[in-house]
């Protein structure tokens, strides 16, 4: 498989099967911090670190531990054991230790990224598009480098379209809405219209 | 303690109303609206929430003196985690074509923010009983605007209304033929992503004017 084929994988996940506007994942935060532009890069950028990490980490874990006979690498006798039940509680504990993991590195590393993106990170682990990019990745049986290049071009999806809110949001505060229709309900609507103009994107054929 | 006394009442009646999970508290919006294009779906999924919701508050209100703060929320994640895994089960055993059309939504649940929400500002901090309350009022207030998003979505979307039963759903009402011959037609949008956030948007803004709340900026 050949360089196109990635770059549509990863375009399919940033623009036409947009993780937020297509398939309606993390949307708590999303309407929750797209208030404020720059906490809205910090956290869209810890999507794409936190994904572009778990995913290829819950792929050796669904290929060589959960899948229908996926121990018989051990032992012939074991492939018959199906342990496909227990992937979620296994795919959300990775990614609840994985977000502490990063978030010590970062703390360790790199002090000025831990002070933008830190407080984003205990969000993250209860962010459905992690699990959701997991949950995909099995559910469409992607090959490990598949997996990578969904899980980040899943996150820039995410990037893109917090900022995109954000900026809306942000222009509408000296708007006169009606005052009940002001905050999440206006977020939502807004929210619709950006998902109609990504839905443009569903005729590019790759 | 008795369960029918004013205050068990008022801790079932607040969430469907005036603090509603969805349209008040603003948790649990990503399976809201990926579950809604048939009103079946909507109902299953309704019920699959109730029972995680009510059952994790009651287990962790249970344990929660036991529970040390700084890991309370793997906690909270396995005991979610693991009656996620039950529902999972559970429908993928009695009904497959519901657990194929729901996908990854049903595991979803355990990111739900709602059972997360609700176990950390509630079931940790009182008894049993009432947590199983809490959860079903909860419940239930998740369900109703889901179910009223969905009722929307696929009359005018697909111009059926369906109910589940064990297999691919028991037609209710669906529009006369007569009406698509005299040149009605369904609103395509609606079934695509941005009829969902449209509508949930006009639910929220709706529910906020009857109780007459509003929010800064």
């Amino acid at each position: 498989m050949g360089l196109e084929h990635y770059l549509s994988i990863f375009t399919k996940a940033v623009f036409i099967e947009n993780i937020v506007l297509a398939y309606f994942l993390g949307l708590c935060s999303f309407l929750a911090i797209s208030k404020k532009i720059d906490a809205s890069v910090g956290i869209g950028m810890a999507v794409v670190v936190v994904l572009t990490i778990t995913a290829p980490i819950n792929w050796y874990l669904w290929e060589f531990l959960l899948k229908d006979g996926a121990l018989s690498w051990i032992h012939p006798n074991l492939s018959e054991v199906n342990l496909d039940f227990l992937k979620l509680i296994v795919f959300i504990s990775v990614i609840a230790a994985m977000v502490q993991l990063v978030e010590i590195f970062m703390e360790k590393f790199s002090q000025s990224l831990y002070n933008s993106l830190g407080i984003f990170l205990p969000l993250i682990a209860v962010n459905c598009s992690i699990l959701g990019g997991s949950l995909f990745m099995v559910e469409r049986e992607y090959l490990l480098s598949e997996t990578i290049v969904y899980g980040f071009g899943s996150g820039v999806g995410f990037l893109l379209a917090i900022v995109a809110l954000a900026s809306v949001r942000y222009r509408l505060r000296y708007s006169n809405i009606p005052p009940r229709l002001r905050g999440v309900a206006m977020a939502m609507l807004l929210t619709g219209l950006l998902s109609m103009a990504f839905m443009a994107f569903s005729g590019i054929d790759l | 303690m008795e369960l029918f006394n004013s205050e068990s009442k008022k801790i079932i009646s607040d969430p469907i109303n005036v603090n509603n999970p969805i349209s008040l508290q603003v948790l649990g919006i990503c399976s809201a609206l990926a579950v809604t294009i048939r009103v079946d779906q909507a109902i299953i999924m309704s019920l699959a929430v109730i029972f995680v919701l009510a059952s994790s508050n009651v287990i962790l209100s249970m344990i929660r003196n036991f529970i040390p703060n700084r890991v309370r929320i793997v906690i909270m994640l396995s005991v979610i985690a693991s009656l996620v895994s039950v529902v999972d089960q559970l429908l993928q055993a009695y009904m497959y074509d519901m657990s194929k059309q729901l996908s990854v939504f049903v595991g979803l649940i355990i990111t739900n923010c709602i059972v997360m929400g609700r176990a950390e500002a509630f079931a940790l901090k009182h008894g049993p009983s009432k947590a199983f309350l809490d959860g079903i009022g909860n419940g239930l207030g998740y369900g109703m605007i889901i179910i009223i998003v969905s009722f929307f979505r696929e009359l005018f979307g697909s111009g059926t209304i369906t109910l589940p039963d064990g297999g691919a759903g028991y037609v209710l009402f669906s529009i006369p033929e007569s009406w698509y011959a005299a040149g009605y037609e369904n609103i395509g949008l609606l079934v695509l992503s941005p009829g969902a956030f449209i509508i949930l948007g006009l639910v929220i803004w709706f529910q906020r004017e009857l109780i007459g709340i509003e929010e800064e900026a």
